[in-house]
């Protein structure tokens, strides 16, 4: 490969500029004084303690932090439970309907899963009242519902790698189908549940479109927050913002790049 | 059926009876609380009492337990997912009102007490009256094929120079591809404002460089469109393309040098065809979510960038017109996400691994 020269080293170079480019001025001009985003003014750091003066910001981050955690265990949770029954249970009734539902949310617009649901929760408030009004719980309950379908793709890889030879011979033993569940099975796709949590939980700490549908007053996620100051033009405090984001992304990939590498050494 | 299930019957019975009832109650008001809590309590009360209905209809203990783990996905998926559409279809029927909800009924009893209906096709008329709708589907579907095209004219040299390379730097170049995924997909597609404005990074670096004199408009362009969705999913092209290429053989290509195909060639007929699994893949990983994009096109597109899920989007928060935009989602639902259902389940049957 070595005749194919310079066309190649020089794109995937061009390529990677073009991946990181936006991404380090983000962070450059985060320490930029001036409030002219793209102008250098000088370097300061009064745009994090800005930051770490706007209540509206603090606390809009705090909802989505609460609402990332329960919505990726709720997620997890009706993952694996349809992961489960997908590839361990071979035939009853419904598991085509199953089947589609929880490949669907995988391809649906957001906008169409945030509009169906909001029109869900009116409709049902009229008729069950409840949820009372919007906020916290309808936000929850359409991420869980949406990142599920993911953790239910990554469940399902894995429990159809595993071999169900140990799930037999626990039955075999006499273990009766929720012990097996919870001794063999769970513990075996354990790493495959830890990535669908994580995975839920930066979907939903992402997600602006569904959250502004479902959401209600006094629940805006922080992705709502930067939307809405983002519209207005570009403002230095969502920089610094977004460098302190890049830099939790960083370390936490280091560090399970760092454990990754271990266990695969140990292994 | 085991005699140990038979306690378990005669109480899950009365469990049925006591918490159908309590839901009832609930939610019928009759309990002395407030409506939030009644509300709540139906729903849990509801929902415990078809659970154990459920494991009741079940035949036989170990049928039944199987029934209530498949309960939990399905209840949940039905409620949250298939009945939302139900809702929808129903609203897109109705008119828009000044009222709390923005919709008319379907039915309203008429003077004598007689059931009129009152749903119609209006709305779907309308979008097919006004060109804006019509146009604003034919845009979206431009700008997704256009985005992936120019998402795999630049992502298959990266795809391939990676798999290309040696193993320490191979897993690197790759963590730097997910990278930027883990971050923040609005504030990845803020960073480009600061990038494309007249004042922005690539107009000062041009005009310093004295390659122009005036600044380009690229914000609010079909331009940082394009930019913008093909910067945010081009990981989702890399790694299906990565994937196929890094299984390529490279006896392949040394037997086409070795016939005396040039590289073009050999790329041409060799690595192209066999890398068509994962063209296929990627491009559908771009374009599923490209074609119902609202942020990109809200943040950095201009008022006439029409994209579909950016009208429906309007249509609801702008318009208020609630029956109009939950049309335009039905609509979007038949000619866009269907069809691509359908192109999915028709890969995975060709391809069963």
């Amino acid at each position: 490969m070595k005749r194919r020269g310079w066309f190649l080293p020089i794109t995937a170079v061009l390529g990677f500029v073009f991946l990181y480019a936006p991404i380090v001025s983000l962070v450059v001009f985060s320490f930029n004084d001036s409030r002219l985003v793209t102008v250098w003014g000088g370097f300061s750091t009064r745009w994090y303690g800005e930051l770490l003066n706007d209540g509206q910001m603090l606390a809009a981050a705090w909802v989505s932090l609460k609402v990332a955690t329960m919505s990726a265990t709720m997620a997890t949770i009706i993952g694996t439970l349809s992961a489960f029954v997908l590839t361990r249970f071979t035939r009853f009734r419904g598991k085509l309907l199953l089947t589609g539902m929880v490949t669907a949310p995988l391809v649906m617009p957001e906008v169409i899963i945030g509009l169906s649901l909001l029109l869900l929760f009116v409709a049902m408030e009229l008729t069950l009242g409840w949820p009372a009004g919007r906020g916290l719980t309808t936000v929850v309950i359409a991420h869980s519902t949406f990142c599920a379908a993911y953790v239910t793709v990554i469940a399902q890889s894995r429990l159809r790698e595993m071999d169900e030879s140990l799930e037999e011979a626990a039955r075999d033993l006499g273990a009766g189908p929720v012990r097996v569940f919870f001794d063999i099975t769970l513990p075996v796709i354990a790493p495959a549940l830890v990535s669908g949590w994580l995975l839920a939980f930066t979907l939903s700490l992402d997600d602006l479109v569904v959250a502004s549908f479902v959401s209600g007053p006094g629940a805006s996620t922080l992705p709502m927050v930067i939307f809405s100051k983002v519209r207005l033009g570009v403002s230095p405090d969502v920089n610094a913002l977004a460098t302190i984001i890049i830099g939790i992304v960083a370390v936490a990939v280091t560090i399970a790049g760092l454990l990754l590498r271990r266990q695969m050494k140990r292994s | 059926m085991s005699a140990g299930a038979v306690p378990w019957r005669g109480l899950r019975r009365s469990a049925v009876v006591l918490l159908g009832g309590l839901a009832v109650a609930a939610g019928l008001g009759v309990l002395p609380l407030a409506a939030d809590s009644a509300g709540s309590l139906a729903l849990v009360a509801g929902g415990l009492a078809i659970l154990f209905a459920a494991i009741e209809l079940g035949d036989g203990f170990g049928l039944s337990r199987r029934w209530l783990v498949i309960a939990v996905p399905m209840l949940w998926f039905l409620v949250f997912f298939l009945i939302p559409f139900v809702v929808l279809g129903r609203i897109s029927l109705s008119e828009v009102v000044i009222a709390r909800p923005p919709y008319s009924p379907l039915w309203e009893r008429g003077p004598n007490g007689e059931l009129e209906i009152i749903a119609s096709l209006d709305n779907y008329r309308f979008l097919l009256d006004d060109p804006l709708y019509v146009n604003a589907y034919l845009s979206s579907i431009k700008v997704a094929i256009v985005s992936t095209v120019f998402a795999l004219l630049v992502g298959y040299p990266i795809a391939y120079y990676i798999a290309r390379s040696p193993e320490p730097r191979r897993s690197v170049l790759l963590l730097l591809v997910i990278l930027p995924f883990w971050t923040s997909f609005l504030l990845r597609v803020y960073a480009w404002i600061g990038f494309l404005r007249s004042n922005g990074v690539i107009n000062n670096i041009l005009m310093w460089a004295g390659v122009i004199d005036e600044p380009l408009v690229m914000m609010q362009t079909d331009f940082a469109v394009y930019i913008g969705i093909v910067y945010t999913y081009l990981p989702f092209m890399i790694l299906p393309l990565y994937a196929t290429l890094v299984k390529l053989d490279d006896a392949l290509l040394e037997a086409a040098a070795d016939l005396g195909a040039t590289p073009t060639v050999t790329f041409l007929t060799v690595t192209l065809p066999l890398s068509m699994p994962g063209i296929i893949a990627g491009s559908m990983l771009v374009f599923i979510p490209a074609i119902g994009e609202y942020v990109i096109p809200a943040l950095l597109g201009g008022p006439d960038t029409l994209m579909i899920g950016r009208v429906l989007w309007d249509e609801f928060f702008s318009s208020r017109d609630w029956p109009v935009a939950s049309s335009v989602a039905i609509v979007m639902l038949i000619v866009v996400v269907i069809p691509i259902m359908w192109l999915q389940a028709v890969q995975n049957r060709e391809a069963p691994e």
